[in-house]
């Protein structure tokens, strides 16, 4: 991209990068540019992904050379701003080079495919300009005045793109039912919610370039012919609510949202609707309940929303991912998203790697590549010193998977087959030093406690569920309680109104399944062998490692440690609260747990 | 509407197309439990007791939400089914005090009734249970919602069919519980006192405080008459025990209430057997008033009806007629008027 002759700096300026100080760091560059000393200016965009090494600026040259720094800092700025003027590189801080794609964490970006994250980290989301300028609305624009509705459902069909959303349930079938309900008028909802822990594919795609969503919903608006949409955004997103507001208000002012959009006969609108943060309100029923102004509460289907949905009314709802996909397809064709990916899984998928992963961040790979391949090659493996233990696919209602499934392919159906599903693309990875049981009862008791109340077996069962999962956590499991577990499960499982039930045991039936060992060591040998169950570990120092310098005896709470100075200290398990304060403090790493 | 062939276990059925699995299969003598549906409101599909299997279909469904299709194939007695509806009743029950003793449903209580066609009791699952405090802030309905099972029926029947809504739930999942907004008393609530709620509620959560310890359903005799307040006609089942009348209540789908009541229909039957209420005719003798037998009474109405006929001609008489009697009694009083006296000055308290 053009910089008009002058260095430009992009700073990463989605929640990411603002929650890791991009705040400071761009008011310190303003105040520094302001000076006048430097020959660039600055300009900002959404999430790039690098969410690991944030505040995050991408310097790009006149001749179009760029280089993304991390981890900068109010006091990095001036430096940062000497080098570019020096055309010098700052080797230690580099993330990534375009002359040199193997430096710094370049192979993050070169493992990927990035058909949704397109634009994300590359455009200033805030400019409607800067989307035109890479072909935006173009698609819109095909869409609208030279093709039918039906043939772009044909074309979206052809992609065999599936519903992101989590459920993934063909794009262009599920068009094609809105279309043909019977109804005057008909609605169209792009859910924004993204209620799971681990997971803001979404969010970044709004921050970062809100423009292909509503380009996405112009396009499905046309092909199922509804003239209103809403997007339903969790009130916890205010900076993803903000772009939309300013995308929204740039569209009006084009004529791509109005009346008669694109010089067209076709009238189309987007009104936001603010969720508050209610997991099951993504639910697509209980979404609708809440627009409507009710309790956000799931209901039985059939009816589909494609015949009553929003007010009564046929309503399609899409999630913002499949929806940020759709230009993409119309401007490239069906046929060329359908050549990337699996048989049955077409085109990419963004995923949010989390937990103990060495790049935590976003990252949209090809389906068909393997858990492996994702984790390691575009993940970069397990941080240091540890080594991979499972990875849990799809959130809370998604599965713990080992590394003997490593080799697992990202494709929906294969996914399944392991117990986990695709969900909406969360992947936290686990390391020797996470237990699978305390795991299992972590997302557990997330569903627990997002669960509606509703029906009986998600209200009660998840409930109950948690509770064994407590005892055995707490080392009071009993040998009846993983049976008690599998029937709870299953019953839960098929039992369940809404899919929040009826996947919320996923977590545990996958770790009983391929972790079924260490439940048992809580329950028979009440051992947790990752260490971490505090009432069913004792923590020791090591002498031969202790240097006796007395760190631990410090921190320690309850004064639990003694010993000499310079001599090996000592844990005195009846007074431990195993707090393991002293774990991490030590400098020998002679403390452990066990 | 549409004629639809089915088939619930085994049973060839022909129904029509506005028919749920649930209403298709007990007008069919095919027994599928239910408790959050009932025939007054819409279709909630919460507490899953009514699952079946139904042939082709992606997992099961709810009996009570699912519309009857053309060539639908119903199981509603699997053994998972079995097995799922047990667990769902223990789980119910682990948060449920074993009260069944005092309770005041106690025979017409349709988780009691569950819980003993299915054998279960609560033992495998065990945990934390709900406390609250009872709440009779009014002196017509308690809430225990430590009874309560969330199947919403009394949110429902409150808004759908009362137009009033005075409750919804409140917190969520395993502490989700009906209230009133604000925890506001029922009688600072827009509660109409219609009782509606009390008919509905398929436990002893909501319960009607004047009936409070005066009979169980078996030991009441169950009357059948028309509530005498206005002209709707809706039935009444008068519950009488020993010769009292110690609830009312109004047969599921019968009559032109179709088991609805107001307040006066449900509450008001404390005249009947008043010691103010009057029970003979009283005819004023010399400014006293006086019992009399009808005859005399009837008697004397209808000669002073004469007499200002004779005098002043027909329209110097009036007849006033009540919402409280039937149609055919206001016709019967219009021709009276008309007919009989020659007059059309004949009107209703209800224009008043
Ligand atoms: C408990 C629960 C939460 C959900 N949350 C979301 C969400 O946050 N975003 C989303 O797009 N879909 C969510 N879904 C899936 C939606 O119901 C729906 O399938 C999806 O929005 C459809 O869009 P798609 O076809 O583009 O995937 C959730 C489903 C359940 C059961
Ligand atoms: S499964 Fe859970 S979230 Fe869904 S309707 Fe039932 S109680 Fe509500
Ligand atoms: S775990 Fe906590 S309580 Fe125990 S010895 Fe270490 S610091 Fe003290
Ligand atoms: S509500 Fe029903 S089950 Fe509960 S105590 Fe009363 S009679 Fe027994
Ligand atoms: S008594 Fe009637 S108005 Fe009052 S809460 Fe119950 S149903 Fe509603
Ligand atoms: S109070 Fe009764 S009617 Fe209301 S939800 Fe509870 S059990 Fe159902
Ligand atoms: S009766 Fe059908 S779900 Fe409750
Ligand atoms: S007429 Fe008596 S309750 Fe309606």
């Amino acid at each position: 991209m053009s910089t008009g002759g002058k260095n430009k700096l992009v700073l990463g300026y989605g929640t990411c990068g603002i929650a890791a100080g991009a705040t400071a760091v761009k008011d310190a560059l303003e105040n520094e540019l302001a000076t006048g000393k430097y020959d660039a200016y600055l300009d900002i965009a959404g999430c790039m992904g690098f969410c690991f090494r944030e505040p995050i600026v991408e310097v790009t040259d006149p001749d179009g050379r760029s280089v993304i720094y991390g981890d900068l800092s109010p006091k990095r700025v001036s430096r940062l701003l000497e080098a570019v003027a020096g055309g010098e590189v700052i080797e230690d801080w580099v993330v990534r080079r375009s002359d040199e794609p193997g430096a710094g964490e370049g192979d993050f970006l070169a493992n990927q495919h990035r058909i949704v994250l397109r634009n994300c980290g590359n455009i200033n989301p805030e400019s409607i300009e800067e989307y035109i300028s890479t072909g935006g609305y173009e698609a819109a624009r095909k869409a609208l005045t030279s093709m039918t509705p039906e043939e772009l459902i044909d074309e979206v069909g052809k992609s065999g793109i599936r519903g992101r959303g989590g459920a993934g349930f063909p794009t262009g079938t599920k068009w094609g039912f809105a279309r043909k309900a019977k109804g005057e008028q008909k609605y169209l909802v792009c859910n924004a919610d993204e209620g799971d822990p681990g997971a803001f594919m979404d969010r970044s795609v709004l921050e970062g370039d809100p423009h292909a969503v509503i380009e996405g919903m112009i396009v499905a608006g046309y092909a199922i012919g509804a003239t209103q949409a809403y997007i339903y955004c969790r009130a916890e997103y205010p900076l993803a609510l903000k772009r939309l507001d300013i995308a929204i208000a740039a569209c009006h002012e084009w004529g791509y949202l109005g009346q008669g959009i694109f010089g067209t006969d076709w009238d189309f609108d987007i009104k936001i609707k603010k969720g508050a943060g209610a997991f099951v309100c993504g639910e697509e029923t209980a979404l609708i309940a809440s627009i409507e102004g009710k309790r956000g509460m799931p209901r039985p289907r059939p009816p589909f929303p494609a015949n009553e949905g929003l007010w009564g009314k046929p309503t399609n709802i899409n999630n913002v991912e499949t929806l940020a996909a759709i230009p993409w397809i119309i401007a490239n064709g069906g046929d060329r998203y359908a050549s990337v990916g699996t048989e049955k899984s077409k085109g990419t998928k963004v995923f949010c790697l989390a937990g103990k992963v060495r790049r935590s961040g976003l990252a949209e790979v090809p389906m068909g590549y393997t858990l492996r391949q994702v984790i390691f090659d575009v993940g970069g493996g397990v941080r240091e010193g540890k080594e991979f233990k499972a990875v849990q696919m799809g959130g809370p209602s998604g599965g713990c998977l080992p590394a003997s499934l490593l080799d697992t392919l990202v494709d929906y159906d294969a996914i399944t087959a392991t117990g986990a599903i695709m969900g909406s693309g969360g992947m936290i990875v686990a390391d020797s030093s996470t237990c699978m049981v305390d795991l299992a009862r972590y997302f557990l008791s997330f569903t627990q406690e997002e669960s509606c109340g509703k029906c009986v077996p998600c209200r009660i069962g998840t409930k109950r569920m948690l509770e064994i999962l407590a005892r055995i956590c707490s080392g009071e499991g009993e040998p009846e309680d993983l049976e008690r577990l599998d029937i709870l499960a299953g019953d839960i499982k098929a039992g369940s109104l809404c899919a929040l039930g009826g996947t919320a045991p996923n977590p545990v039936l996958t770790t009983l399944k391929y972790f079924r060992n260490e439940y048992e060591d809580h329950i028979l040998r009440k051992k947790c062998t990752a260490g971490v169950c505090p009432a069913l570990i004792t923590l020791h120092i090591q002498e031969d490692i202790c240097t006796g310098c007395g760190a631990c005896a410090k921190i320690c709470p309850v004064e639990a440690i003694s010993g000499e100075k310079k001599e090996p200290h000592a844990i005195d398990a009846d007074t431990c609260i195993r707090c393991k304060l002293c774990l991490s403090r030590c400098p020998e790493e002679a403390i452990y747990a066990e | 509407m549409e004629q639809v062939h089915l088939n619930i276990d085994g049973k060839d059925i022909l129904t029509t197309s506005d028919r749920t699995i649930l209403e298709a299969a007990r007008e069919n003598g095919i027994r599928i439990p239910s408790l959050c549906n009932e025939q007054r409101m819409e279709p909630y599909g919460a507490c899953r007791i009514c699952l079946v299997e139904v042939e082709g279909a992606r997992g099961l469904l709810p009996a009570c939400y699912t519309t009857v299709t053309d060539g639908m194939v119903v199981h509603t007695a699997t053994e998972e089914l079995i097995r799922i509806r047990r667990t769902i009743l223990e789980l119910i029950l682990s948060d449920h005090p074993k009260d069944c003793m005092t309770c005041e449903s106690t025979g017409s209580c349709e988780l009691q009734d569950l819980a003993y066609e299915y054998g279960v009791k609560d033992a495998r699952f065990r945990g934390e249970e709900h406390h609250y405090e009872v709440l009779a802030d009014n002196p017509l309905i308690e809430r225990d919602y430590d009874k309560c099972i969330l199947c919403g029926r009394c949110i429902r029947i409150c808004r759908e069919v009362q137009g009033v809504g005075v409750y919804d739930f409140v917190n969520r999942g395993f502490d989700s519980v009906p209230g009133i907004p604000y925890d506001k008393p029922m009688m600072e609530s827009p509660c109409e006192f219609c009782g509606q709620c009390v008919s509905t509620c398929p436990t002893g959560a909501i319960t009607s405080i004047p009936s409070k310890g005066k009979g169980r359903s078996w030991q009441v005799e169950k009357v059948r008459t028309t509530c005498a307040y206005c002209g709707c006609g809706c039935q009444l089942d008068l519950h009488v025990r020993e010769g009292e009348i110690v609830e009312v209540s109004s047969p599921l789908m019968v009559g032109p209430g179709q088991g609805n009541l107001c307040v006066k229909g449900r509450y008001g039957y404390s005249f009947v057997q008043h010691e103010d209420r009057l029970t003979t005719p009283l005819v004023r003798k010399g400014g006293d008033l006086v019992p009399a037998a009808w005859e005399e009474a009837l008697g004397m109405v209808a000669n002073h009806i004469r007499e200002a006929m004779d005098d002043e001609g027909p329209d110097s008489v009036a007849f006033l007629s009540s919402a409280r009697c039937t149609n055919e009694e206001n016709y019967l009083l219009m021709k009276l008027a008309r007919a009989v006296v020659g007059t059309n000055n004949v009107d209703h308290c209800a224009r008043l």
